[in-house]
């Protein structure tokens, strides 16, 4: 059973064409991430699904119950707010009893649920205190209280996370994959940080320019992105975009290099091509077997230790491109070494079409 | 050591500027004591000469007469007119305030418009609202002069609550959508207590508006809803004036001021200057 369904929506702002037809359909208790760069549409998409926009094409269905022109109130959603959206008058508990009250539920059932979710997110001996004497992080557990206590059919969750240092970043993501485990409900996410998108989703929609670029398990669009910007959007550091020529089952770089392709790739020849390689896919020659491993020999141009990593930039085919590689593998720029590229890994893309071959 | 010269030692310079805010303070309320203390005087104290600066003993007989002669019944309308008035303006107008900002009704330009109302010359619309009034019978009424002064303050609370309710985060608003609260809870349980101190700070200037009003107070009364300003005016006479009463009555029209303004103080001052720097 599916809890949201999007069909054709468009969202348009007067002339500004916002959301460019999206279906969509979120089984029970998956957790989605909306992910895509400012502007794409991914809140827009969110606050149409909440109601706080109107739909101006297209049906939104929470469980199975056409709301498109539902009240947000008649949605039997709950939302959590980039700014917390905590009522500075109220303390904690009124806060997180807001929801209730507002549905008039019995005063004994307002206590009992607000206490078990002071629980569940550790802000039990906060609840009589106002949000002002609140660090952000407890801010932002109080709003996701408030959401929970109110038992919804849909969670939806607008950047809850970027208004937090990087540290409590870490914290609040690993508290809220826990929450999704433990409550087993339906959530949707939306986020511009690639990392919050990867480690907290079951399934990605990663929008560009108010259209669906590719939807899929974080591994299915780390590994096999569709196109330029999938491939070029997830990963850290940044996938690595080479210009190339196709000879047979050969990539040919600018600088020479003859870079053997695996599997079959349906391109004509001599076609210009731009050749994917994720950092993470290059080791040191002779550390790992060598199948379907192409080898280059490189000069060291930087060197960004990350401690358990290092981050490693050398020319090649006329582009910088960047490797990680382990700790010791290398110490100082100008060095000279070689590499072993994973080709099983790397993808090959259509410059015309941006697509993936 | 060497010490300062007299004029820069810092326990002197404090001391002189003490000297000149007492001396400030002196000009500034010797005429509010004045007023205050001839209310309690004697005829013969109140045109002595030289004058008496505090009369020997207290007396209350000038209040005492407003209280037999009824005059001081036109406080008590003024109380109503001013209370009234200014409930049903906030009401009104902190919600068309609301439908301003957040509904964007009427564009950018109502708003400047609704505004605009309050700087016509009250003067300049004397005529065609008495004959108004004298048409549906309004004149001296309360119905008649609340619905005026209402309509009077209208614009000032729009413009007001529109500055305070801009402040708002939005996203409060829409939580309070999401958790199942209507337009009007959210306007209720959310906007009036967000925006306390802007509500009660506009509330204090338009009560004190509607307390002060003269002119259409004494174009529109004539014996029932004689407002206390409009009575004043009645003590000056063309041969002599009864300072007595003057002061009496004065001091009687300020005290519910004077207590609107002290317990409303906190948000007052809040209230101003959250207009003032915004975020």
């Amino acid at each position: 059973m599916s809890d949201l369904k999007i069909t054709g929506l468009h969202k348009y702002y007067g002339s500004f064409h916002a959301v460019k037809g999206i279906d969509l359909e979120v089984p029970s208790g998956e957790f989605t991430v909306l992910v895509g760069p400012s502007g794409c549409g991914k809140s827009t998409l969110l606050r149409t699904i909440a109601g706080l926009e109107e739909a101006s094409e297209g049906t939104v269905e929470i469980g199975n119950k056409d709301v498109t022109w539902a009240r947000p109130r008649d949605r039997d959603i709950a939302m959590v707010f980039q700014n917390y959206a905590l009522y500075p008058y109220m303390d904690v508990f009124e806060n997180i009893a807001f929801g209730l009250r507002a549905r008039k539920f019995a005063t004994a059932e307002i206590d009992k649920r607000v206490n078990n979710a002071a629980e569940m997110l550790g802000i039990g001996p906060l609840l009589k205190r106002l949000p002002r004497e609140l660090s952000g992080g407890q801010r932002q557990r109080v709003a996701i209280g408030r959401a929970i206590v109110r038992d919804a059919r849909l969670f939806l969750f607008d950047e809850p996370l970027s208004n937090l240092d990087a540290q409590l970043r870490d914290d609040m993501r690993v508290e809220i994959k826990r929450l999704h485990q433990d409550l087993g409900r339906t959530m949707i996410y939306v986020t511009h940080d690639q990392i919050e998108a990867m480690t907290l989703a079951d399934r990605i929609v990663l929008l560009r320019d108010g259209r669906i670029e590719q939807l899929g398990s974080p591994l299915d669009l780390f590994e096999r992105p569709a196109n330029l910007f999938v491939a070029s959007f997830l990963g850290s550091p940044k996938m690595n975009f080479i210009p190339a020529t196709l000879d047979g089952n050969t990539a040919v770089l600018s600088d020479g290099n003859k870079l053997a392709l695996v599997g079959k790739r349906q391109g004509k020849a001599k076609q210009p091509v731009i050749l994917g390689i994720r950092p993470q896919h290059v080791a040191l020659s002779g550390k790992t077997a060598a199948i379907g491993h192409a080898q280059v020999k490189v000069t060291v141009e930087l060197v960004q230790p990350t401690g358990s990593r290092v981050q490693v930039a050398f020319p090649l085919g006329g582009k910088s491109v960047v490797a990680e590689l382990e700790s010791r593998d290398v110490s100082k720029p100008g060095e000279k070494i070689s590499i072993d590229i994973d080709m099983a890994r790397a993808i090959v893309i259509d410059p015309q079409t941006e697509k993936v071959i | 050591m060497k010490s300062l010269p007299f004029h820069r030692r810092k326990d002197v310079r404090l001391a002189f500027r003490y000297l000149i805010a007492c001396l400030l303070v002196v000009i500034f309320v010797f005429p509010v004591y004045w007023l205050f203390i001839i209310s309690f005087k004697t005829p013969d104290e109140i045109f002595a000469f030289p004058p008496v600066w505090y009369p020997k003993s207290i007396q209350f007989s000038n209040y005492f007469v407003l209280f037999k002669d009824g005059d001081a019944k036109t406080v008590l309308n003024s109380l109503i007119l001013a209370s009234v008035s200014t409930f049903f303006a906030m009401i009104l107008g902190t919600m068309a305030a609301y439908s301003l900002v957040r509904f964007k009704t009427g564009g950018e330009n109502l708003a400047v418009w609704i505004i605009s109302q309050r700087m016509m010359p009250p003067v300049a619309i004397v005529f065609p609202v008495f004959l108004l009034y004298v048409f549906f019978g309004w004149v001296d009424t309360f119905f008649g002069l609340i619905l005026l002064y209402t309509a009077f303050n209208l614009p000032y609370v729009i413009w007001m609550m529109r500055g305070y309710i801009e402040d708002i985060p939005l996203e409060l608003e829409e939580s309070a959508l999401v958790d199942g609260c209507s337009r009007w809870e959210v306007l209720w349980k959310v906007v009036m207590p967000m925006a306390r101190s802007g509500l009660f700070a506009t509330a204090v200037f338009t009560f004190v508006f509607a307390w002060n009003e003269f002119l259409f107070a004494l174009v529109l009364t004539r014996t029932e809803v004689t407002t206390y300003t409009v009575q004043v005016t009645h003590y000056f006479g063309g041969q002599s004036n009864f300072w007595a009463k003057i002061a009496a009555m004065s001091v009687l029209g300020t005290i519910p001021v004077f207590i609107a303004v002290a317990t409303m103080q906190r948000y007052l001052v809040r209230g101003i200057s959250m207009g003032a720097v915004k975020g």
